[in-house]
């Protein structure tokens, strides 16, 4: 007999033990038995729309336990499977068989069958089961439905409404994952459709669009670039789960049939998470991404900056040959000639640095830790380029360097309680906070404002200015009323230095802490604190992809691979992983770098892939890269031509293999996708070293790993940070904090070419609260001017529940370029006044 | 030598006398000769003579079709070259936008590429033309000085503009969807589409033919026009058609 929540029924004369309130669907696919559906999915509830998966069933019943069956054939997506119930699919009941067919005849009525000329063609759902348990022959001659076509529901997503088999896997995506409820099932009978709200197609008053960005934005509602209603950073989920063209792309509209297509299962290059992804390619181009399958990551999900994101990998700029200065001009020369005078410019540096970007894979990052310290004898080395603290230092090759695979996202998703610290779960995590949201985790954020992202968590905001993360998490362990407390009570678990009530068993809750926290000091060592002494576990999420793999391939000052101090290597030790003693003067960190190149110290950088503008002050950073002498290792030329001397080429993810290092410390490796002669950072470094006659072992992942096993001795581990929490800054009158962070979808590199995606980003808006506006003569609707000594910021106002005295912008939206046209971080302090009439401050 | 081992071999031939012998070598010149005299065969092709046209059948060069006011029936939807045995046949759609309406409906065959060096003339690809817009012609006269000379680009393969007919592109006939245009129901240019090549494309050298079709056919199409049981149906309409 089975287990008590086992339960076992027959389908198709196959008996099967599944657990208990499975569908009859799901235990079919356990027999290996598909029963044709559309509306089903596995991450969604069932909704039994469509009726294509009617089977025959009878279950046990009355008091002997007759086996009775169904008067009528009963949907499979939506039945959950008893004891002794016997099912018969289309494979062994005529009834099931032609229930279905004359399902997928009523389905076909109003489908216009252009396949030829629809997207879907091919891998259509549709056309499979139409075809295998459809009708040969259609009975219906009279006129289909027909409506205009394409509807544009974002400037990426078109749907074709004649095309919907009114399944509901998109508007039920939408509301139930992202809870982005941006679609709709609208009107009734043979005029039912899905779509937004358009006053055109429903029938009602047309709507001033001023009016109703107006009265959005009185209501704090969110708007997109484009004027309409923001629909969300993973809309374009539904175009991938239309099980019939219904849903297609705009970027992907006839570019590719299913059979043209090569298709690659590699890892987004986006965000730290390490989304699985498929990359469809046609004669060596990329024309589409879809969102790979990885249970444990992202599940079939994956936001729309990894899905439509990759044509800046052959962005017009893209590099292929070496270019030297010469003058004021970069010129184009051979792989010899670069090479000899990137070498010739490094051989020569008294005092080299090197800024290697935060983008790396594992290979990369590594080739860069050994190049720096072996060849280039410098312990100068920052993989931040961003805003970034010593004490940020410290905690990372304290805390997270050499860690290994430390909370996953199934354990974040599965904890008790979340709090957020410097981080926003959807514009800074992505499929973090899909799968936060799909397992309902109690949240909490230490945040000015309860975000977008954090409201549709249902999460609880623990109102702090920026700048004061480091008092609050401090205050958190002992605070004993208010919100704080709770969220402390929440977080406890085990380890709980005061538990007493709590059983030892209860796992404790995560504290999140992001790359924002660099700025207020104190922040990461309070954070160390109150997860030790709450018995809370805690883990760094980074945004960009490359991080955590730099900080374990050493890429900082004083660290050597696998989160071992530098000094602290034997000779042995040193030589297995440098092939040489090492004797390095104490290196500086990316501010230090910058400073000391600015003032003539440091003669030469070599930097990877990074953007000036992304540097925590990049005037100041230009100023510097303009002092010295600048090799830079890139896929693209335009963000750094103006100030490099050499610039070598690299390949950008698509076109070499690698690994890289999600935030939970887990590897993601990914295949070639595109044959390429294109060259990997690794690769150039190596052919760098030999030009400058150094012999060192810069090679594939083996001699990463290699290099890593070999420091997998214990240690002495770096001490972790102490640094006392500074009290925020306080603004003056006029004078705001600054709250700032990336958007998910904003003026980044990584989404150039892609200009449907800008205009269903979220606009750039100036949010403060009613008090502050007040104070600063502002109202909503009108124009704020942001501004420091560097310059200011003019953006539309919204009246949000923002902190008294805190301004929130996005970092680098349209317009709103905080560190080039503030030169500030996030709590920073700014002056707030009213903007201004008829002026327009571009970027 | 050789003589005596020929008759060797063939006993039954006979033993030449000696002037018999003397001549033997020099009499298939004979044949040289006759030869120089007769009428010659050879034929200069492709520069003379007339050949009979080959069987109506006859699987020629492809040829990619029109509807009869000039738009292409190529959509781009890649099942000829799906169908393609030899894999001879490439192409790549685009998206029709007002402004540059080369087919009937969202969709044209943006590239079509037919490799002559590839296909073997087998059909399989208008079995597979959706629309008919792929069919062959008789012709069989295929031959280049060079390998890139065999591909045959979309303009090569393109029919050409017959007489009346508006050159693509140009909008759809008002009124008329894709289907329309498939059932024959399009039978030649408006005169709002010669009258918005007009205004785009003064120069258009087809506009004067497509002008007088135009007119000659808008006073018999205009009673067809509100025929409301035909399939023609409306325009597609911005709300819900009803069924």
């Amino acid at each position: 007999m089975s287990a008590p929540d086992q339960v076992t029924c027959s389908i198709d004369g196959v008996e099967i033990t599944v657990p208990k309130n499975t569908l009859i669907i799901r235990a079919a696919e356990e027999a290996g038995i598909f029963i044709p559906r559309f509306c089903d999915h596995p991450l969604l509830k069932p909704v039994a729309a469509c009726r294509q998966c009617l089977v025959d069933v009878a279950s046990p019943a009355g008091p002997e336990g007759k086996l009775r069956a169904f008067p009528k054939p009963q949907p499979a997506c939506a039945m959950t499977v008893t004891p002794g119930m016997v099912v018969n699919t289309q494979l062994t009941s005529p009834a099931a068989a032609k229930a279905q067919e004359q399902v997928a005849e009523l389905i076909l009525i109003n489908h216009p069958l252009d396949c030829p000329v629809c997207d879907k063609g091919g891998e259509c759902p549709l056309q499979n089961q139409a075809l295998s348990t459809g009708r040969a022959v259609s009975r219906f001659t009279d006129k289909k439905n027909t409506f205009a076509k394409p509807l544009a529901l974002t400037p990426l997503i078109l749907l074709d409404r004649e095309r919907c088999v009114l399944c509901q896997r998109c508007t039920r995506f939408a509301a139930q994952i992202p809870g982005d409820p941006f679609i709709a099932l609208q009107k009734r009978g043979a005029n039912q459709q899905i779509g937004r709200f358009d006053a055109a197609v429903l029938g009602v008053a047309p709507v001033d669009p001023a009016a109703a960005e107006a009265a959005c934005d009185a209501a704090c509602d969110d708007l997109a670039a484009d004027g309409r209603p923001f629909a969300g950073y993973f809309a374009g989920n539904i175009i991938q789960i239309c099980p019939v063209g219904a849903l297609t792309s705009a970027d992907y509209r006839f570019r590719a049939r299913p059979f043209d297509l090569v298709s690659t299962e590699t890892v987004a290059e986006h965000d730290s998470s390490g989304a699985a992804i498929r990359v469809d390619y046609r004669r060596g181009q990329v024309l589409r991404r879809l969102a790979g399958s990885d249970p444990s990551l992202n599940q079939e999900w994956i936001t729309d900056k990894d899905r439509f994101g990759f044509r800046w990998q052959v962005a017009p700029d893209r590099l292929t040959r070496p270019l030297v200065r010469r003058g004021d001009e970069m010129v184009a020369v051979s792989w010899p000639e670069g090479i000899a005078a990137a070498a010739a410019i490094l051989g020569a540096a008294a005092n080299p640095a090197v800024l290697p970007g935060g983008r790396l894979t594992l290979e990369d990052a590594h080739a860069y830790s050994v190049f720096a310290r072996a060849v280039l004898a410098t312990d100068s080395v920052d993989f931040r380029a961003r805003p970034a603290s010593r004490e940020e230092a410290q905690f990372l090759a304290h805390f997270v360097a050499g860690s290994g695979a430390g909370v996953s996202l199934d354990e974040l998703a599965q904890a008790p309680a979340v709090l957020l610290a410097g981080f926003e779960a959807e514009d800074e995590g992505g499929v973090v906070f899909l799968r936060l949201r799909e397992a309902g985790t109690k949240v909490y954020a230490l945040a000015p404002l309860a975000s977008r992202g954090l409201r549709r968590l249902g999460g609880t905001l623990l109102a702090t200015a920026p700048g004061a993360e480091a008092q609050a998490l401090s205050q958190l362990p002992d605070a004993v009323e208010g919100l704080l407390a709770e969220a402390a009570a929440a977080l406890r678990g085990p380890g709980d230095e005061n538990a007493a009530a709590e059983s030892p068993a209860r796992p404790g809750g995560v504290i999140v802490v992001g790359e924002r926290l660099a700025t207020t000091p104190g922040a990461y060592s309070a954070a160390l604190a109150a997860a030790r002494r709450l018995g809370a576990r805690l883990v760094w999420i980074p945004r960009r992809a490359g991080e955590r793999a730099a900080l374990e391939a050493g890429l900082l000052a004083g660290l050597a691979p696998g989160g071992r101090p530098l000094a602290g290597l034997s000779p042995a030790e040193a030589e297995s992983v440098f092939g040489r003693q090492l004797d390095l003067a104490p290196g500086l960190d990316v501010s230090g770098i910058i400073a000391a190149a600015a003032g003539g110290d440091v003669d030469a950088l070599l930097v990877g892939g990074l953007e000036m503008v992304d540097l925590p002050n990049p005037t100041r950073a230009a100023s510097a890269f303009k002092a010295a002498k600048v090799v830079a290792l890139q896929v693209r030329g335009d963000g750094l031509s103006p100030w490099a001397d050499v610039i070598l080429p690299v390949a950008p993810p698509q076109e070499k293999a690698g690994t890289f290092i999600n935030w939970e410390g887990r590897l993601r490796p990914f295949p070639q996708v595109l044959a390429s002669t294109a060259l990997s950072d690794a690769r150039v470094l190596q052919a760098l070293a030999k030009a400058m006659g150094a012999d060192v072992r810069i090679g594939p992942l083996a001699a990463a790993h290699e290099a890593l096993a070999a420091l997998a001795a214990p240690a002495e581990p770096v001490p972790a940070p102490a640094v006392a929490p500074s009290p925020p800054r306080s603004p003056g009158p006029g004078e705001a904090l600054l709250s700032t962070w990336h958007y998910l979808v904003d003026d980044a590199a990584g989404l150039d070419g892609v200009e449907a995606l800008a205009a269903s980003a979220p606009a750039a808006r100036a949010r403060l609260s009613a008090a502050t506006a007040a104070a600063a003569g502002l109202e909503a609707g009108g124009r704020v001017e942001v501004a420091t000594a560097d310059g200011a910021i003019t953006l539309p106002v919204v009246i949000d529940d923002v902190l008294d005295g805190v301004v929130h912008l996005p970092t680098k939206s349209p317009g709103s370029w905080v560190r080039v046209n503030l030169a500030a971080a996030d709590g920073g302090v700014v002056r707030i006044s009213p903007a201004p009439d008829h002026e327009e401050v571009a970027p | 030598m050789s003589r005596r081992q020929s008759t060797a071999l063939d006993p039954s031939r006979k033993q030449k006398g000696f002037i018999g012998a003397g001549v033997a070598p020099w009499a298939g010149f004979g044949v040289t000769l006759r030869t120089f005299f007769a009428k010659p065969v050879t034929e200069q092709y492709p520069f003379k003579g007339k050949y009979p046209p080959p069987f109506p059948r006859y699987h020629g060069r492809h040829q990619l079709n029109r509807y009869p006011d000039g738009l292409e029936k190529c959509v781009g939807c890649e099942l000829c070259a799906w169908a393609c045995p030899a894999d001879a046949i490439f192409v790549e759609a685009g998206a029709n936008t007002p402004a540059e309406q080369h087919s009937a409906g969202e969709r044209y065959g943006r590239v079509y590429q037919i490799n002559y060096l590839r296909c073997i003339f087998c059909g399989m690809c208008i079995e597979a033309c959706p629309t008919r817009a792929l069919t062959m012609t008789t012709v069989y006269e295929l031959a280049a000085p060079s390998r890139a000379d065999m591909i045959y680009t979309k303009d090569e393969l393109l029919a050409p503009l017959e007489e009346g007919m508006l050159a693509a592109p140009h909008p759809m006939a008002e009124g008329r969807c894709a289907r329309d245009y498939y059932a024959g129901e399009v039978t030649g240019p408006t005169e709002d589409q010669v009258e918005w090549v007009g205004r785009n494309r003064p120069q258009d050298p087809t506009l004067a033919g497509a002008r007088a079709a135009a007119r000659a056919a808008a006073p018999a199409a205009a009673p067809a026009q509100p025929g409301s049981g035909s399939r023609a149906g409306e325009p597609a309409p911005a709300k819900g058609g009803g069924a």
